[in-house]
Parts: C-alpha cells; structure tokens; sequence
C-alpha cells in the first residue's frame, strides 16, 4: 500500500477519534456542572454521594471503566450494550464529567465571598450573581486547567480500541500485525497536528479573556 | 419631631458559642451621620453585616422609616425577594472594594439598577413595545445617573477603565458611586480607607464628606478620628459587643467618659 493510501485509511479512523472528542466534550462539559452542583450542596447526603461518585471515578482507569461499561450490563444485568460507541461515549462523558466538575469546583470556590456579597448588597438575585459575577470569573479562570485536560482527551480517544472500537492507533495496529511498523510511530503525527490546533486556539481564548487582571 | 429614620432595637448576635452583639441599641435621624468606632473585633463590621442583611440577628429588631425591616426573634424565615426588598433600604461600601473585575468603573455602576429594571418590568407585565419603550427611557436615566456619580466622586474621565486600571483609592470611590447607585435611604461604610495606602485616604474620605446632605443619611465604621470628628452629628464607641458610649463628636472625643474609650482615643492618637 502507498503512504497516500495508508494515510487516507488513518485520517479515516482519525475521524473517529475526532467524534469521541466532539462528543464527549459536548456531554461532558455540562454534566460536569451538575456534578459540582452536586458536590457543592449544602444537602449533605446529595453532597457525599458526589463526591463518592467523583472519587471512584477519578481513582479507577479509564480503561477498567470502559470494560465495565462495554460488559458489565451484558454478564450481570443481562442486557448487552446495543454497541461499543454507546459504551465508550458512556465511559469518556462519565470520567471526563468527573475531571471537569473538579475543575469547575476549584474555580467556583476560588471566587471570593466579597464579590457574592457585592452582588447581594445591590439586591441582585442568586441566579443574577451566578450569571453576571461569577461565572464570567470562573470561566477565565478556568480555561488554562480545561485545556490541559482536553488536550488530555485528544490523547484518551485511543482508548477506545480496548473494547475494539476501532480508531487510529487500531487501525495502525493493523499494519503492524502484517509487518509494517512505520504506520504507528506516523499516528503521532495526527494527534500532535490536532493539538497543536487546540493549543493556539485555547491560547486566543486566554488572550481574549485577558482584558482584565484579577 | 418626625420620626428617626433608623431605629435598631436591642440587636444580638452570637457567632457559634460566642455573643458578638450584646444587646444593641440606637437611633438616627435623617441626613445624619454616624461614626462607629471601637477596637479590633468589638463587632462593628458584624453590626454593619446585620444592617445589610449579610448576617441574620439572633434577636432584636431593625426599623427603617418606620417598616419594621427584621425582627430576630421572629423565627420565619423571609423569602429571597423580602430579604432583597429589604436590603436596599441600606447600601454597604466595603473595606476591600469588592468592585466586579470584569466590567468597566461605569459598567460595575449600572449593572444592578439594569438588573433591577429587568426584573421591574417582568413583575409589571409589560409585554412588546411598551415594555422596549419603558426599557429604553429608564436605561437613558440609568446611564445619565452613573455619569453623574462618576463625576461625583471625580472620576469622569474612568467611566471606561476596568478596576484593575484604577488606584485603590479610585477603586474605592467608584465602590462609592455604586451603592449610591441604588439610591439607599442609609449607606454604610466598613473602614472604607482601611485597604487603601496613606497618600490614598483623603481623596476618599473627601468623597464621602462631600456626601453628607440633609438626605443622605450614613453609618461609617473608621478608624480615622479626624475625619469622625469632623463628619459625624453622633459617634458610637463599640468595646466587646456592647456600645460604651455614644453621644456627639464633641462629648466623645473632647470628654470622653468610660476608661475603655480614654485608652482607645490616646492610642489612636499615639499611632
Ligand atoms: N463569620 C464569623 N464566624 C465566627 N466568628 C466571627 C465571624 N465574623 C466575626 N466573628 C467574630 O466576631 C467578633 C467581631 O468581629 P467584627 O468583624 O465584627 O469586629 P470589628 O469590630 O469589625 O473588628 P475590626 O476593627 O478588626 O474590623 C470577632 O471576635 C470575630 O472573630
Ligand atoms: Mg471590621
């Protein structure tokens, strides 16, 4: 096979490591606020039950929890997963939630009371204080710690094929069982182009951001 | 004689095992100002913290105008929207500015009484073109009432400069003109000079002098004698929770009484 053929079939199983990013991030991004709502109740019971939740996943790998969502229904609850994208969408949105709701956590908290009480004082709502104060805040602080961690679920994509959904490193794995080892070391060119994009692009959203000090 | 404009009756507070407020009680009169002063943790900010509705007295009662506006020994709770209703009775200038990094000094003014005008219209129902038409004529008055507390406390030209462009004095001032911003009957000041660098405090402390009116009515808490001297019509000295004593700038400060309030002014002369 060419270089030109051998690097359209990998672009091809890119896309799929393209998806579970998009995807992942697209559930991932808001369930990981409910789960810091949750760990930031005052309702203590709701409190801990988060933070549990947060604690297993973030204290087991990936790779174990992508198992145990891709079989564990099938062996214990007797219905298997209709198919291994649902599994792994599953595993990625559900641990990455976790990460994210940390980081969200730490940014709310980081805000200072001052500025609650601002808000407070001029009679402004809860929901006006979230909206107009704090949130703003929050997202600038959070931007540097949220493109650390996508740019580590660019990376984790390639997981998947522990459950044999097949993406680029699969795909090279490919090569490799027929005797050709180049395709793999090549994959890294793809993810270091894909990075690289998101890099520059979360510097611009810094910079953005950066009108104001504090 | 009409009716004291603040009458606070009686005011306890207890932050766990320990009672901050014991028992507090005094009034105020329209277009009065009153200075708070007392040593390290004698309660002045919590007192001010209870006026603004940021603390919740375990007993006693706060009256603005005649509307009994919290009674601690009532155990109901008051919904959020009594609590906000209530609060803007008072206007809190804090020691450490607390202004809204991200909005401009004339933005960090506007932004409540636009919020409150949203939410204004959504209580009356206005719907369609009379609501854009009302929206629009409060905003122009919104934005023309910001200009001209910029320029009250002598900040014009910083309409546009984001807080971290401004001095802390600068700062503090624009803090000033947005309280003023929510017309409250009282405004309060927790050391509003306390963060800022020596050179800094007069130009503040010039602000809110040339503040007092027959209308303004204002709760200072300072540790700058001088300038309670000069501006306040009554002086409270707070020791341990209690007031020790109160009375005019003159009695406290030429005659004071109690031994506590004779170390305290010595001190505060001594610094
Ligand atoms: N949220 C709180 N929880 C527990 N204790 C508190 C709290 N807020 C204040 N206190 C305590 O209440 C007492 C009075 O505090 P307060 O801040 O009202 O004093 P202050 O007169 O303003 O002092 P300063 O001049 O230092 O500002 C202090 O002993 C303080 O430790
Ligand atoms: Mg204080």
């Amino acid at each position: 096979m060419s270089f030109g053929e051998i690097t359209l079939d990998l672009l091809q199983n890119f896309a799929q490591n393209g998806l579970i990013f998009l995807l992942t991030l697209l559930g991932a991004i808001p369930l990981g606020l409910i789960i810091t709502f949750g760990s930031m109740s005052k309702f203590v019971p709701l409190k801990y039950l988060t933070k549990t939740f947060v604690w297993v996943i973030r204290g087991t790998p990936l790779v174990l929890q992508l198992f145990v969502v891709m079989y564990v229904p099938g062996l214990v609850f007797n219905t298997p997963m209709s198919s291994r994208i649902t599994a792994v969408l599953i595993a990625f949105i559900i641990n990455y939630a976790a990460y994210f709701s940390e980081i969200y956590r730490g940014g709310i908290e980081s805000i200072p009371k001052g500025q609650y009480e601002a808000g407070q004082v001029l009679g402004m709502t809860k929901r006006q204080i979230f909206t107009r104060i704090v949130l703003f805040q929050v997202v600038k602080r959070i931007v540097p710690p949220m493109g650390n961690e996508i740019i580590t679920l660019v990376k984790d994509t390639s997981l998947a094929r522990v459950i044999a959904y097949s993406e680029i490193i699969m795909a090279a794995e490919r090569y490799t069982s027929k005797g050709l080892i180049w395709p793999l070391f090549y994959t890294a060119v793809f993810f270091l182009v894909f990075v690289g994009v998101l890099t520059l692009l979360f510097g611009y959203i810094e910079k953005k951001l950066d009108y104001y000090k504090g | 004689m009409a009716e004291s404009i603040l009458k606070v009756d009686g005011i306890i507070k207890s932050f766990g095992s320990v009672q901050v407020l014991k028992n507090i009680s005094f009034t105020l009169e329209k277009g009065q100002v009153l200075a708070i002063i007392g040593s390290s943790g004698s309660g002045k900010t919590t007192l001010l913290r209870c006026l603004n509705f940021l603390e919740t007295p375990d007993g006693g009662t706060i009256t603005v105008d005649g509307k009994l506006l919290i009674d601690g020994a009532e155990h109901k709770k008051m919904t959020d929207s009594e609590i906000r209703a209530n609060r803007l009775h008072f206007g809190l200038v804090f020691q450490s500015f607390n202004l809204f990094p991200q909005y401009t000094a004339f933005h960090n003014i506007t932004l409540a009484p636009t919020l409150a005008l949203k939410d204004e219209i959504k209580s009356k129902g206005l719907k369609g073109k009379a609501a854009i038409d009302y929206k629009a004529e409060r905003m122009s008055q919104i934005e023309s009432d910001a200009l001209a507390l910029l320029e009250r406390v002598g900040l014009s030209e910083k309409r546009d400069s984001y807080p971290c462009e401004l001095s802390g004095g600068q700062c503090q001032r624009v803090a000033i003109a947005r309280a003023l911003a929510m017309t409250p009957d009282i405004l309060c000041f927790d050391e509003p000079t306390s963060a800022l660098d020596p050179e800094l405090t007069g130009e503040v402390l010039n602000v809110i002098r040339g503040l007092k009116s027959k209308d303004t009515t204002m709760v200072v808490v300072t540790h700058e004698m001088e300038f309670a001297r000069g501006v306040a019509d009554k002086v409270i000295f707070m020791a341990n929770g209690v007031i020790e004593e109160e009375g005019t700038a003159e009695e406290l400060f030429l005659n004071p009484k109690s031994p506590n309030l004779r170390a305290f002014l010595n001190k505060a002369k001594n610094k």
